[in-house]
C-alpha cells in the first residue's frame, strides 16, 4: 500500500528560497515527506503530502516558510460554521495566532517568579 | 503550580529531589489504567481524562537522565510510560486540558508559552544538571523549538513521533531515523478510531431511528402501524448499514476505496452496502414502487455514509484544512440533497403502484 495522499493542488504551503538558511528543521518537524534538502537549502518535494499543520512555518527560524495552518477536520468546519464548540471534537478551525517570533513583551511575561 | 499530587491513583511513590518529592510512576499499566483506555476509546469521559500537569519520575531517574515532555491527556501519558519499560526518565506533563499532543499543538495549548512556564514552575533546572528537553515531534505545530532555549535556558529537541521509538532515539544519541519522522495511518491506527466514530453517531441516531418508524407508517398498502413496523424496521437496518459503511468500512478500507476525498470513499462504501441491502430483499423492479424504493436507498445509504466518512477527516493523519473545505463545498450540498430526495422517494414508493 502506498502512502495516503489527500486532494491535489489545494495546499497553501509556500517556501521563500531567498530566506532559507538550510537548517533542515522543516524536515525534522514535518510528519510527511513534503521537503527535501537540495544544494544545502530546503525545497518542496511533494506539496500534496502537506496537511497544513503549520509545524514547519512555526519552527522556521528565518520565516522562510508560510502556510495557512489549521486542522483538516470536517466536524470542526461544521461546528465553526454553526458557531458552536463541539464536545466530541478536539479540533479548532482557526487557531489563535501563535505564528512568528515572540515579542519582547511576551518574553517578559514568560519570565515567571522562580517558585510560583 | 509546583509538584503534581502524589495521591493520584497511578502514582506508586515518590522520588526525592532538591525541589521535593516528585511523584513516581511505572511503565506497566494496572487494571484501572486499561479500563480508562477502553472507556476513552468509546468516548466515555474522554474530554475529562487527565493527569495533573508537572514533573513525574518514571523508574529511578537522577540529575543526568533525559526529560520527556508530554500532554496531560491520561491516554497520552499512559501510552508514553507503557512504551518505556526498563527506562529511567523524567516526564514533564504540560497542561493541555486533557487533549492529546497533536490536537493540543494545533490549538496552541501544547505551546511555547506553556512549555516555558512548566519548566520554570517545576524548577527543572534544580532537578537535572543537563539543559535539554525532548519534545514529541507532533508538538511542532505548537512549539517553536528554537525559542525555548532563550526563554527557558533549556534546549528543546524534537524526538520521534511515536513513543515506541523513544528508546531507539535515546540509544542513538537523540537522533531520529527518517521513518520515525513520518506519520503513518495504518490499519490498526484506523481501526482503533472506529468506536469513537460510532459513539459520535449515537446521539443523532436516537432522533433518526424513531423518525424512520414515524415516516415508515405513511403509505396506503396496509394500516399505519403495520407499515411503521415493516418499513420502519427495514429502514433502521438500512440506517445502521449506512453507519457501518461510513464509520466502520471506510476507516478499515480507506486506502483501497476509490477517490481521494473522504466523502467519495464513503460514497463507494455506501453503494456497496446499499446494493447488498437491496439484493437480499429481491425487489420487483418491474413496478414503480420497487424502482422508487431501490433508488431511495441507493441515495440514502451512500448519502449518510459519505457524510460520516467526510467527518473521519478529523481523525485522519494527513488531511489539510484547505482540502477539507474544498471537499465540503461540493460534498455537503450533495449529501443533503441525496438524503432529502431519498427520503421523499422512500415515502412516495409506498403510494406508487
Amino acid at each position: 500500500m502506498g502512502r495516503l495522499i489527500y486532494l491535489k493542488n489545494v495546499v497553501t504551503l509556500e517556501l521563500d528560497p531567498e530566506k532559507c538558511v538550510g537548517c533542515g528543521v522543516c524536515l525534522e518537524v514535518c510528519p510527511h515527506p513534503v521537503f527535501r534538502i537540495d544544494n544545502g537549502l530546503a525545497a518542496i518535494e511533494n506539496r500534496d503530502a502537506c496537511m497544513e499543520c503549520g509545524a514547519c512555518a512555526l519552527n522556521c527560524p528565518t520565516e522562510a516558510l508560510s502556510v495557512s495552518s489549521g486542522v483538516g477536520c470536517a466536524a470542526a468546519v461544521i461546528n465553526s460554521a454553526l458557531g458552536r464548540e463541539s464536545s466530541s471534537c478536539c479540533c479548532v478551525i482557526e487557531s489563535e495566532p501563535k505564528q512568528g517570533i515572540l515579542s519582547t513583551a511576551d518574553f517578559q511575561e514568560l519570565k515567571l517568579p522562580e517558585s510560583s | 503550580m509546583g509538584l503534581p499530587d502524589s495521591k493520584q491513583s497511578f502514582v506508586m511513590g515518590t522520588v526525592q529531589t532538591p525541589v521535593g518529592p516528585v511523584p513516581q510512576v511505572s511503565a506497566s499499566l494496572d487494571f484501572m489504567d486499561h479500563w480508562g483506555v477502553f472507556k476513552a476509546r468509546w468516548g466515555v469521559g474522554r474530554m475529562n481524562y487527565t493527569v495533573e500537569p508537572g514533573l513525574y519520575a518514571l523508574g529511578h531517574p537522577d540529575s543526568k537522565t533525559p526529560v520527556l515532555v508530554t500532554a496531560n491527556y491520561k491516554l497520552t501519558f499512559d501510552t508514553l510510560r507503557r512504551c518505556l519499560p526498563d527506562l529511567d526518565v523524567w516526564i514533564l506533563v504540560l497542561n493541555t486540558e486533557g487533549i492529546n499532543v497533536w490536537c493540543a499543538a494545533g490549538k496552541g495549548t501544547f505551546g511555547t508559552e506553556e512549555l516555558v512556564r512548566r519548566i520554570k514552575s517545576s524548577r527543572l533546572e534544580e532537578v537535572v544538571s543537563h539543559r535539554q528537553v525532548i519534545l514529541p515531534q507532533l508538538s511542532g505545530p505548537g512549539i517553536a523549538a528554537y525559542q525555548i532555549s532563550k526563554l527557558s535556558g533549556f534546549k528543546a529537541v524534537f524526538g520521534p513521533i511515536t513513543a515506541s521509538d523513544i528508546k531507539t532515539f535515546l540509544d542513538k544519541g537523540c537522533k531520529a531515523d527518517p521513518e520515525m519522522r513520518q506519520k503513518t495511518f495504518s490499519l490498526s491506527e484506523r481501526t482503533v478510531l472506529i468506536p469513537v466514530e460510532l459513539t459520535g453517531a449515537l446521539k443523532p441516531s436516537l432522533l433518526i431511528i424513531p423518525l424512520l418508524f414515524i415516516l415508515g407508517g405513511l403509505g396506503n398498502q396496509a394500516g399505519y402501524w403495520d407499515n411503521a413496523l415493516h418499513f420502519g424496521v427495514l429502514a433502521v437496518i438500512a440506517f445502521l448499514g449506512s453507519l457501518l459503511a461510513g464509520a466502520v468500512l471506510t476507516p478499515i478500507f480507506l486506502p483501497w476505496l476509490p477517490g481521494r476525498a473522504f466523502s467519495v470513499k464513503g460514497l463507494f462504501a455506501g453503494l456497496i452496502v446499499a446494493a447488498v441491502f437491496l439484493l437480499v430483499q429481491s425487489i420487483d423492479l418491474g413496478v414503480w414502487s420497487g424502482r422508487f424504493y431501490s433508488l431511495a436507498w441507493l441515495l440514502l445509504i451512500p448519502g449518510v455514509s459519505a457524510f460520516l466518512a467526510m467527518n473521519f477527516t478529523g481523525a485522519s493523519t494527513y488531511t489539510s484544512l484547505s482540502g477539507v473545505k474544498k471537499e465540503m463545498r461540493y460534498a455537503v450540498p450533495l449529501e443533503g440533497a441525496a438524503v432529502l430526495f431519498g427520503l421523499a422517494l422512500w415515502i412516495v414508493s409506498r403510494y406508487a403502484a
